[in-house]
């Protein structure tokens, strides 16, 4: 049983809570018991990939005729806090393949390209990425470099792109360029000539992930593989399916760190008594409880407004900038109540600590979306 | 190969219970309900055979409404059939459960009913054995291994120390125990396709109740121990305590 203070469970759908419940049991047995060991040797478990294709956990939202399961928004995100309940890096993987790689594909790209790839990213055959980050372009996108030239037959791609999640591992890369000066997308396949992807090392965060740079130099696009969609709308539009889904996955990171903590803190004897009867103790224990609580209530809210096409970018950005800065601040307080052992491997707390430090800057940071909301309430633009 | 597998609809073991008011059932509010784990061993054992055989895998829950959502999961594990003998509400008894259970059995005539070893609920252990007797058919309780050859079968159970093979012959009754396979994830494509897919509803037949729950009580908390200290009063006081209410010397 997860923490559902409100009885929240009252307003999920059968098939919102079976995905929930058959997510975490998958997580239980297949994620836990290795994800320390990768987590320390700075590997992603590969052979999670097939189980969680078969798990159906590629394609989420992606249309039954292209191999996805063509559930809802709520059925995603319940399914990213499962995920990140093990760890942040199988969230991230699940992240980029369904909202970052599969959404682009299925809303911008031709007939022939959906069918070329999304059965095989759905089945688990083809690993996707998605580079839109520079290495003198983070916060501001808008200003990259990596452009395309229009040629007979297609486009001739030149540019790096940086802190790509599972850029290495990837079959197709989803690529934005800016060609004529406008920014648009591309498929790059693996083999390109001119395309390499090697990996960043010496993270202390997100250990289990695989982070990339991207390489292109004279790389020859074919014109199918252009996507069609013009302005900086076109990866926003990406990024705000994968930030809803990290909404509901820093829950799942909190929700690890506060069960650790009550389990933690009843079991714990000092002065005779367990910690958990300490005021102090207690006091922490009741802002996670109060912080995801309100967490969940935000996150269900603006699944089902996605669900009814009512959903604005500021939504997403509330939730995500919420829920990423409550579950850091749980870890933070969970490592307190875990004294010593806190810092140990034995229990999940500096692991999803570390990792919710990645989180919180990617998918745009904390800061940038505090701003988004600055604008929204005064219309001023605080970043541009 | 017709095979049916009867589950029933327990609440979560890590859920809290609290006696409801009445004092004669549990308090259902914030509970979650799932099927009972050695039901999905049963499921699970349902769908291998189907998987080697062939053939149609019903399953059957007997309860109220509210029963159907653990047809969904065993639709999303992948049986073929789901079917809720309705009761209109949950006073009924172990035997009101297995005649009910039993009567529709009969309707189907199956090869084989699987079901688990108890309901971890009221964990009553009646329903493999009374099963067998309404209908004339072997039961192998508590199986760990399960074999089957054409219409022979062998059934593996742990017993103290060791293990005992049992043979018999289809059609037959076998209860699930933990070891028996480890029951499969349902995959999010099966979830949402079962969110589709029928469940047949049958209304349950008047059996008269055998068993009266006359009262729920939670386990008493209160302390069993005494704490004293090694001060002469306190000697005293336990050399009294164990005379007077221990009364062992
Ligand atoms: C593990 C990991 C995986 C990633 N995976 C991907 C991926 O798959 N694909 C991808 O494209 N990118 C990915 N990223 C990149 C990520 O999206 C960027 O790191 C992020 O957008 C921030 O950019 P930056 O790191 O360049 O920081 P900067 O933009 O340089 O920001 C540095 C600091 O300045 C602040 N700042 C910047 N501009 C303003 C402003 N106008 N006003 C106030 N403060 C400001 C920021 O909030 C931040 O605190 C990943 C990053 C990490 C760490």
């Amino acid at each position: 049983m997860s923490l559902d203070f409100f009885h929240l469970d009252d307003l999920y759908t059968e098939e919102e809570k079976l995905i929930r419940e058959s997510v975490r049991d998958f997580v239980n047995n297949e994620i836990l018991p290795i994800i320390e060991s990768h987590y320390h040797a700075g590997t992603f478990p590969m052979d999670l990939v097939p189980k969680m294709a078969e798990m159906g956990l590629f394609g989420i939202k992606t249309s039954t005729e292209f191999g996805g399961s063509g559930a809802n928004y709520t059925s995603y995100g319940l399914a990213m806090q499962e995920l990140e309940r093990g760890d942040s890096a199988v969230r991230s993987f699940a992240s980029v393949q369904n909202s970052l790689v599969m959404f682009p594909i299925e809303a911008y790209a031709s007939e022939e390209m959906k069918k070329k790839f999304l059965p095989k990213l759905a089945d688990g055959t083809f690993i996707g990425c998605f580079g839109l980050t520079e290495p003198d372009f983070g916060s501001n996108p808008g200003g990259m470099i990596t452009n395309a030239v229009k040629t007979d037959s297609g486009y001739l791609l030149n540019g790096a792109k940086m802190w790509i999640t599972n850029g290495t591992l990837a079959d197709v890369a989803v690529v934005w360029a800016k060609l004529d000066g406008k920014i648009t997308g591309f498929l790059v396949e693996k083999g390109t000539k001119g395309f390499s992807a090697p990996e960043m090392k010496g993270k202390h965060s997100l250990r289990a992930s695989v982070t990339s740079e991207l390489i292109f130099e004279d790389c020859e696009i074919p014109e199918e593989n252009r996507l069609n969609i013009n302005g900086l709308k076109g990866p926003l539009s990406c990024l705000s399916q994968a930030r809803f889904g990290i909404a509901y996955g820093a829950l799942g990171a909190a929700m690890a760190v506060y069960d650790s903590s009550v389990d933690y803190s009843k079991s714990r004897i000092q002065f005779g008594k367990p910690i958990a009867s300490f005021q102090l103790v207690q006091e922490k224990l009741v802002w996670m409880m109060s912080e995801i609580s309100k967490g969940q209530l935000a996150a269900y809210h603006v699944g089902r407004l996605f669900e009814n096409g009512k959903a604005r970018p500021q939504h997403i950005s509330f939730i995500k900038r919420n829920n990423v800065d409550i579950a850091i601040q749980s870890a933070r307080l969970a490592r307190d109540i875990h004294g010593a052992n806190g810092i140990l491997d034995e229990y999940p707390i500096m692991r999803h600590a570390a990792n919710l430090e990645s989180v919180r800057t990617y998918e745009g940071t904390h800061d940038i979306h505090t701003l988004i909301l600055g604008e929204d309430i005064t219309g001023i633009a605080a970043f541009s | 190969m017709n095979i049916l597998v009867c589950i029933s609809r327990v609440p979560d073991t890590a859920s809290r219970i609290i006696v409801a008011s009445g004092g004669k059932t549990i308090d259902n509010t914030g509970i979650k309900f799932v099927v009972n784990p050695y039901d999905e061993i049963a499921i699970e054992e349902g769908l291998r055979l189907r998987e080697k055989n062939g053939g149609t895998v019903t399953c059957v829950v007997l309860g109220t409404e509210v029963s159907k959502d653990i047809l969904r999961t065993a639709l999303a594990m992948g049986v073929d059939k789901a079917v809720i003998i309705k009761t209109a509400d949950d006073n009924y008894d172990s035997y009101f459960t297995a005649e009910n259970l039993a009567n529709y059995a009969k309707t189907l005539n199956p090869d084989i009913i699987l079901l688990g070893k108890q309901s971890v609920d009221y964990d009553s252990l009646q329903m493999p054995s009374t099963l067998g007797e309404l209908l004339n058919m072997p039961s192998v309780s508590v199986v760990t291994k399960l074999t089957i050859e054409g219409t022979n079968v062998t059934a593996e159970r742990e017993v103290e120390g060791g293990k005992e093979v049992i043979s018999s012959t289809l059609p037959c009754i076998i209860s699930a125990q933990k070891g028996l396979n480890d029951p499969r994830y349902p995959k999010l494509p099966d979830i949402m396709k079962a969110k589709s897919k029928p469940i047949e509803e049958v209304a349950a037949i008047e059996v008269a109740a055998r068993v009266e729950i006359v009262g729920l009580e939670m386990p008493s908390k209160k302390r069993i121990g005494k704490l004293v200290t090694d001060s002469e009063v306190d000697i005293a006081e336990i050399v009294k305590l164990l005379h007077e209410e221990a009364k062992v010397i």
